[in-house]
């Protein structure tokens, strides 16, 4: 069953809607790539509480004009203009109080989610046609999705792809110097305005699918999944974008197996085991490398104070150094050299004296700069340059 | 907006008289800045003529980068005018750089040198237009000038305090201004990266570009540059590094925080 709904065989309405997720998803991590490099991703939270009054006001009001309380346009209509009142709310506060940023955050994120759920409640207790359902905002549900809707979602999802497309290149020079871009014409504020209104979109689109507790998942999650496998800020745009997609494409059909399971767990589960497979595995950031590197790098140094210990004509004790010359064949287990190791140790000193050389000299202030005691200095000079500084230098005890 | 003038000591610009002189590529009427309740600058009148090199210099806290950011329009000022070749910032973008304080940024955005670089050009290149080989040649041209061209495909994390700065200088070089506007573009970099960037922004000023820097060092102010500013608060003196640069002036500026050895050492007559 699973594996027909992850290869689309559950018929049309199905394949529809997770289609219309994975755009959505697409556009969240992609959107939120933008958000978490401005370093502001938590307010992308506070914007989804912040829709939940809005959907019940627009709900009772459409039951009240004699429609139906579950018309999707009205319910993400509401749901946008209580989220933007949401935002203007955090950025008033932010500049007419001394309130910082995460506390404006989680006061307007805990006060409309309250009264959200008042308006839920009340709406409970009405007797209007399927408000049953309407708690589906909360961790979101594909199982009574209609195609329409799904529409909806995959267009609303398609259009924010194009603007943050548009806007790419000033949310990346803001997001890494808003003075700067500042001075050059921008005007932050409205890029800044933007963005968050992109996220607003998001956001509203995906309470159906995600629910608006879980959103913020979608948001933030691929982007900081792409960021551990690139260095590169559009590389990790396109990865967001990519990771965000899976994890709803995979969220939607799970949950089309199961219509009593909300669609939101399964999608931010989802995106947690890639960003935790990638924690682990990935090239530069994740887990295993930097272990590796950790102990790649005390190895290093261990062997190099080794080195430098025999070249003075100490024996070495500390076992750790000790395994490591032994394996080399550098040193005996008595901690002393052998002729392999006094070789090694008569260069370590001598590449010692060429980088005090160098340093010395404030014509090769950059290459000098290169210096941590563990760098070989092969890497820095070229052998000419090698050979002219060996010119100059004293010659050191210990080379033949 | 009324600047109060006959209590400011700064001499007034001297008017231009005669036939079209070129405008200053900076002139500050009255500028007034306050952090809460408490002014930064206050009242200082500041006139940058073009083709010279003018340093900042004042104690910390003067209001040194506040006057800087006044100046960009990063910070609103409560009274004054500036004019950048006698037109309004907004007016003036294109003909002027800002090279910021390189800690004021997070290296570990991810980006490489040259995508730091490029986006100097980003205004030039609005929202739509593609980078070209043209902009790509135009930015590692500027990355060879600072002596970064080995750099271009680093990532930014990975660069010393130095070369961070280099970086900064030719996002700055890449738009091709007029005037330069840094902030302590000096702080904590290696020597040759100090001597590399004087060497370029002595380039910049043979070809008649106008360079300002809020500079913090006094033993460099005579090498490195021919206007000084004093500021402390108000501005305390301006004007060719020879007249102002004196024990006087700077006693005036640094107060009791001037050490005597300072005053007295190889900073007044190096």
């Amino acid at each position: 069953m699973i594996w027909q709904a992850l290869t689309l065989q559950l018929g049309y309405n199905a394949t529809l809607v997770a289609l219309g997720a994975t755009l959505l998803g697409i556009a969240a991590g992609v959107t939120g790539s933008f958000l978490f490099l401005r370093k502001r991703a938590l307010v992308s939270d506070a914007v989804s509480h912040a829709t939940l009054p809005g959907i019940g006001l627009a709900f009772i009001v459409m039951v009240a004009m004699g429609g139906d309380g579950r018309f999707l346009p009205g319910l993400l209509l509401g749901a946008a203009l209580s989220s933007g009142l949401g935002l203007l709310l955090i950025a008033w506060m932010m500049r007419r109080t001394r309130l910082s940023e995460d506390a404006a955050i989680g006061a307007v994120l805990s006060v409309f989610f309250g009264a959200g759920i008042v308006l839920l409640t009340v709406i409970q207790s009405m007797n209007a046609g399927r408000q049953a359902g309407l708690d589906t905002v909360l961790l979101g549900s594909t199982a009574g999705m209609l195609q329409s809707d799904a529409l909806v979602i995959a267009a609303g999802g398609a259009v924010v792809l194009l603007l943050v497309l548009l806007l790419r290149r000033p949310m990346l020079v803001v997001g890494f110097d808003p003075d700067y871009a500042a001075v050059s014409g921008t005007n932050v504020g409205r890029i800044d305005l933007a963005m968050m209104g992109l996220v607003m979109a998001v956001t509203v689109l995906g309470i159906t699918t995600v629910g608006l507790i879980l959103i913020v998942a979608l948001l933030i999650i691929p982007p900081v999944t792409a960021r551990l496998w690139t260095d590169h800020a559009l590389r990790m745009v396109a990865l967001a974008g990519v990771v965000g997609g899976l994890s709803a494409y995979v969220g939607a059909a799970v949950s089309a197996t199961a219509p009593a399971l909300p669609t939101g767990p399964i999608i931010v589960l989802a995106s947690f085991v890639l960003f935790a497979l990638s924690m682990i595995l990935a090239p530069a950031r994740g887990g295993l490398a930097l272990i590796r590197r950790q102990m790649r790098f005390r190895r290093r140094v261990h062997r190099r104070q080794g080195l430098l210990a025999l070249a003075v004509g100490q024996t070495i004790h500390e076992p750790f150094t000790l395994a490591l010359l032994r394996r080399e064949g550098l040193a005996r287990a008595d901690g002393v050299p052998t002729d392999a190791g006094r070789a090694a140790a008569a260069k370590a000193l001598l590449d010692e004296a060429r980088w005090a050389a160098l340093r010395a000299d404030p014509a090769h202030g950059l290459s000098a700069s290169r210096y941590d005691a563990l760098t070989r200095i092969e890497t820095v000079l070229t052998p000419d340059q090698i050979a002219e500084l060996d010119r100059h230098l004293p010659r050191p005890r210990g080379v033949s | 907006m009324v600047a109060i003038k006959d209590v400011n000591p700064v001499q007034a610009a001297p008017r231009n008289e005669g036939v079209q002189a070129p405008p200053p590529a900076l002139s500050v009427a009255g500028l007034t800045v306050a952090y809460g309740e408490k002014p930064a600058v206050f009242s200082v009148d500041m006139t940058v003529a073009q083709g010279t090199m003018t340093a900042i210099v004042g104690p910390n806290g003067a209001g040194k980068s506040t006057l800087l950011k006044a100046v960009l329009g990063l910070v609103k000022p409560l009274s004054g005018e500036v004019r950048l070749f006698g037109l309004a910032l907004s007016r003036a973008r294109d003909r002027i750089a800002y090279v910021p304080q390189r800690a004021s940024v997070d290296w570990d955005f991810p980006a490489r040198v040259i995508d730091v670089v490029l986006m100097g050009l980003h205004r030039e290149l609005g929202l739509l237009r593609r980078v070209r080989p043209e902009h790509l040649d135009r930015a590692r041209a500027c990355l060879a000038r600072v002596g970064m061209q080995d750099f271009a495909t680093r990532q930014i994390g990975q660069l010393s305090g130095g070369q961070q700065q280099r970086v900064f200088l030719a996002r700055a070089l890449v738009q091709q201004a007029d005037l330069y506007l840094l902030d302590e573009p000096f702080a904590g970099v290696d020597a040759a990266t100090e001597k590399a960037i004087i060497g370029v922004l002595k380039e910049l000023q043979a070809e008649g570009r106008s360079i300002v820097a809020v500079h913090h060092d006094l033993s460099t102010v005579r090498a490195y540059f021919d206007h000084l500013f004093l500021i402390n608060t108000r501005a305390i003196a301006a004007g060719p590094v020879a007249d102002v640069f004196t024990g006087e002036n700077l006693q005036r500026a640094y107060g009791g925080r001037l050490g005597e050895a300072q005053l007295a050492g190889g900073t007044l007559t190096g």
